[in-house]
């Protein structure tokens, strides 16, 4: 589904990214760890196409087509999705509105049927509901004085609403509180089919725990230093990253 | 992938055609002597020849102002033709058919309904060309319960001495540089009259139409509502596309009486000049309503996307006790457009409530300011302001500026003023756009998300027109 080969990347000038090797297959869930500031995010933004950051080197392919051939928005309607880590405020617009837009986006794209609005209404009261999110967000404007968790609660609820073949969460679980972790882990567990792939984002076993990955990649300095199964997750938690940086200077296994 | 923003921004503006028509003008400059031309050219009586030269005479002793945060050369004014009409087969059109067919089609191609028929339904349209009145559509309809909407040429010559009664009463000759040339040289506008207790049952409508490369557009539009009577009243402009700049100056002038309300819509597109700035409209206008009576309202809201310059504060004088004065603005610059905007709301009643909201969105390399006076006299005892000021930026090379002030005279007025300035940048973008919308769909979302407010004080198809307007305007700024 996603192949990444020796990606690197930089913003203004500084390279973040260092060479980079993934590979994610349909049916399949990663889990990407490591020290703050060591490019997790970037590595997100940089595949779902934010426009600071500069691709220098290397070739991802998604679904067999180079990925930077296409524009941020079609990557989305490709079904390409990615849960922010700080999801922005949009004053205005109505939570609602957007989510329709969207829908309706990736439904013109695949030729099915666009919602209209009252036919929406239907279809977002099932949504909210494995999200277990109040009704009242929907009329809020998009994220604008959503707590922490809330906004996170609302990326999962986009990501019901455009059921992506591959999504990126970065930090779903950072500011969640325990029955929201449970609760929004449990509905990324009921979007994950055989046709799709996750990429969780996350400093915490925990919700590992809830969606069980079979790969977990350390990323420090703009490499993935090691891969392992799950069970590297609760080793990093025991022991931190310091011996894994060693292991890779000493030229160790990755 | 360097930023995706400021990459075009080239919608061309679709009103920028010439109509080949035969003018009947007078020879560019200004002396008494082309005042008297226009006023015998209009068969004006004796009053209103010597109000317009008070006014020229003022308007000798003044200069411009220089406050406002717009930079351009100054207009030479004896440069300008100050009367050009087209030339009519007729001197009267008796019927729409008598129109210039070449006319017609202008109006046509601008989607401006001149026929009764094909008019927008429930809304009456006078329609201004260069310096002439059209025509005016469902003038019966209306005379029938004693409203008088017709050309400001007509009315003086039908109703002189309401014209006389009320035109400088709330915008004296003398009170700026531009309301002085324009009540020296005026030469066509809407006059309105809604009688004592009636409410007009359909939205009233002028059309502007510069079409004349050297001619000034210099209307004066005068609406008087009495007693308990209200009326909405929406005004729409273009012009041509001229590697010159235009002068437009008109003058609007509003009394409500007892009760009476007024609402006025504008939905300002003059040519706004190229990407470069060269050409466009010098618009510099002073619009003022004054609530003369107890309780009576009047409310401005104004959509400006267009013109090369634009200065103007649509304002409200609250006399009357308990009255009440609106301005909602959305002014929207791009390229190297500038625009010194906002409102004036003087407290003179008891009671007297204001409320300003104002939106300004700034992209490409254009400059956008407002500005807003709230005085609360001595006598306003427990008047009530309450200002909003949002700004938005698009891009790195606008810029956004806020000028409040606030005089407040009587220690019982609450005034209350909040400013914010925000971006629309990458990020925000981003977000749409991860979610397969569209860049260009995406800014038309957040715009009209930050005009809100703004947009549902418009009559329902000024809104639609004016969202879709603010959607072509910006079309490209971001990409
Ligand atoms: N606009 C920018 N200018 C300069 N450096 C930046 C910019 N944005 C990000 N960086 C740097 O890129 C590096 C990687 O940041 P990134 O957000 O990808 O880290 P992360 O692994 O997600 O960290 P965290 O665990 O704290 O979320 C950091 O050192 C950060 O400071
Ligand atoms: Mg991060």
């Amino acid at each position: 589904m996603l192949s990444i080969k020796n990606l690197t990347a930089s913003i203004n000038g500084t390279p973040v990214l260092k060479g980079i090797d993934l590979e994610i297959k349909a049916g399949e869930i990663h889990a990407i760890m490591g020290p703050n500031g060591s490019g997790k995010s970037t590595l997100g933004k940089v595949l779902v196409g934010h426009p600071a950051y500069e691709v220098t080197g290397g070739e991802v392919l998604y679904e067999g087509r180079n990925l930077f051939d296409m524009a941020a928005d079609e990557r989305a309607r490709a079904g390409l999705f990615m849960g922010f880590q700080h999801p922005i405020e949009v004053p205005g617009v109505s939570n609602a509105a957007f989510l329709r837009l969207a829908y309706n986006k990736k439904a013109e794209a695949e030729g099915r049927d666009e919602l209209d609005p009252l036919e929406f209404d239907d279809f977002i009261h099932e949504k909210i509901k494995l999200v277990a999110m109040k009704e009242e967000f929907l009329d809020r404007s998009l994220n604008e004085g959503f707590s922490g968790g809330e906004k996170k609660r609302n990326e999962i609820l986009q990501m019901a609403v455009l059921e992506p073949k591959l999504a990126i969460l970065d930090e779903l679980d950072s500011g969640l509180d325990i029955d929201a972790l449970r609760v929004l882990g449990d509905a990324v567990n009921k979007l994950q089919r055989p046709d799709r792939a996750l990429l969780i984002i996350t400093h915490f076993p925990r919700i590992l725990e809830t969606i069980q990955p079979q790969f977990v990649h350390v990323l420090s300095g703009g490499r993935i230093l090691k891969s392992a199964g799950k069970e590297l997750a609760i080793e990093l938690e025991d022991r931190g990253y310091d011996w894994v940086l060693e292991e890779a200077a000493a030229g160790g296994a990755r | 992938m360097s930023s995706t923003l400021n990459v075009v921004t080239s919608q061309e503006y679709k009103y920028g055609f010439v109509t080949d028509i035969e003018a009947d003008s007078v020879a560019p400059g200004l002396n008494e002597d082309v005042i008297r031309f226009i006023s015998a050219k209009k068969g004006e009586p004796d009053w209103l020849l010597a109000f317009r030269l008070k006014a020229y005479r003022h308007w000798l002793t003044m200069t411009e102002p220089e406050w406002a945060k717009v930079e351009y050369p100054k207009p030479d004014f004896q440069k300008i033709v100050y009367y050009s009409a087209p030339k009519p087969k007729k001197p009267q059109y008796a019927s729409m058919d008598e129109v210039d067919p070449e006319l017609r089609r202008t109006f046509e191609k601008l989607g401006v309904p001149i026929h009764e028929q094909e008019a927008l339904a429930g809304v009456a349209v006078d329609v201004v060309f260069d310096s002439v009145s059209v025509t005016t559509t469902y003038r019966e309809k209306l005379a029938a319960v004693g409203i008088i909407f017709c050309s400001f040429s007509e009315a003086v010559k039908s109703h002189p001495d309401l014209v006389k009664q009320y035109l400088g009463s709330v915008v004296p000759s003398s009170d700026n540089f531009y309301a002085a040339l324009n009540s020296a040289v005026f030469t066509d506008g809407s006059f309105v009259f809604i009688p004592k207790g009636v409410a007009c049952p359909m939205d009233l409508s002028t059309y502007f139409r510069i079409n004349n490369k050297e001619s000034g557009q210099f209307e004066r539009t005068l609406i008087v509502a009495e007693e308990g009577a209200s009326v909405s009243y929406l005004e729409g402009c273009t012009a041509p596309q001229f590697d010159t700049n235009q002068l437009h100056a008109a003058v609007v002038e509003l009394v409500a009486l007892d009760r009476a309300s007024i609402k006025y819509s504008t939905v300002q597109n003059w040519y706004a000049g190229d990407k470069n700035g060269v050409g466009g409209i010098f618009n510099f206008v002073t619009k003022r309503g004054l609530c003369k009576g107890k309780a009576s309202h009047i409310s401005w809201t104004q959509v400006e996307t267009g013109s090369a310059i634009t200065w103007k504060y649509p304002s409200c004088v609250l006399l009357g006790d308990d009255s009440i004065g609106e301005f909602y603005s959305v002014a929207l610059t791009n390229h190297k457009q500038q625009a010194d905007t906002g409102t004036k709301m003087v407290h003179i009643g008891r009671n007297t409530k204001s409320t300003i909201i104002s939106k300004g969105i700034s992209a490409g390399d254009s400059s956008n300011s407002y500005r807003g006076l709230v005085k609360v006299q001595p006598k306003a005892e427990g008047a009530r302001n309450f200002s909003q000021c949002d700004s938005m930026l698009i891009g790195q090379s606008c810029s956004a500026s806020t000028f409040p002030y606030i005089e407040v005279q009587n220690r019982s007025a609450r005034v209350e003023h909040e400013a914010t300035t925000s971006k629309i940048g990458e990020e925000q973008l981003l977000y749409f756009q991860q979610r397969g919308i569209p860049a260009e769909e995406a800014i038309s979302m957040i715009i009209n998300g930050f005009c809100k407010d703004v947009f549902r004080e418009l009559p329902m198809e000024f809104a639609v027109e004016a969202t879709k307007l603010l959607s072509l305007k910006l079309e490209g700024s971001v990409g």
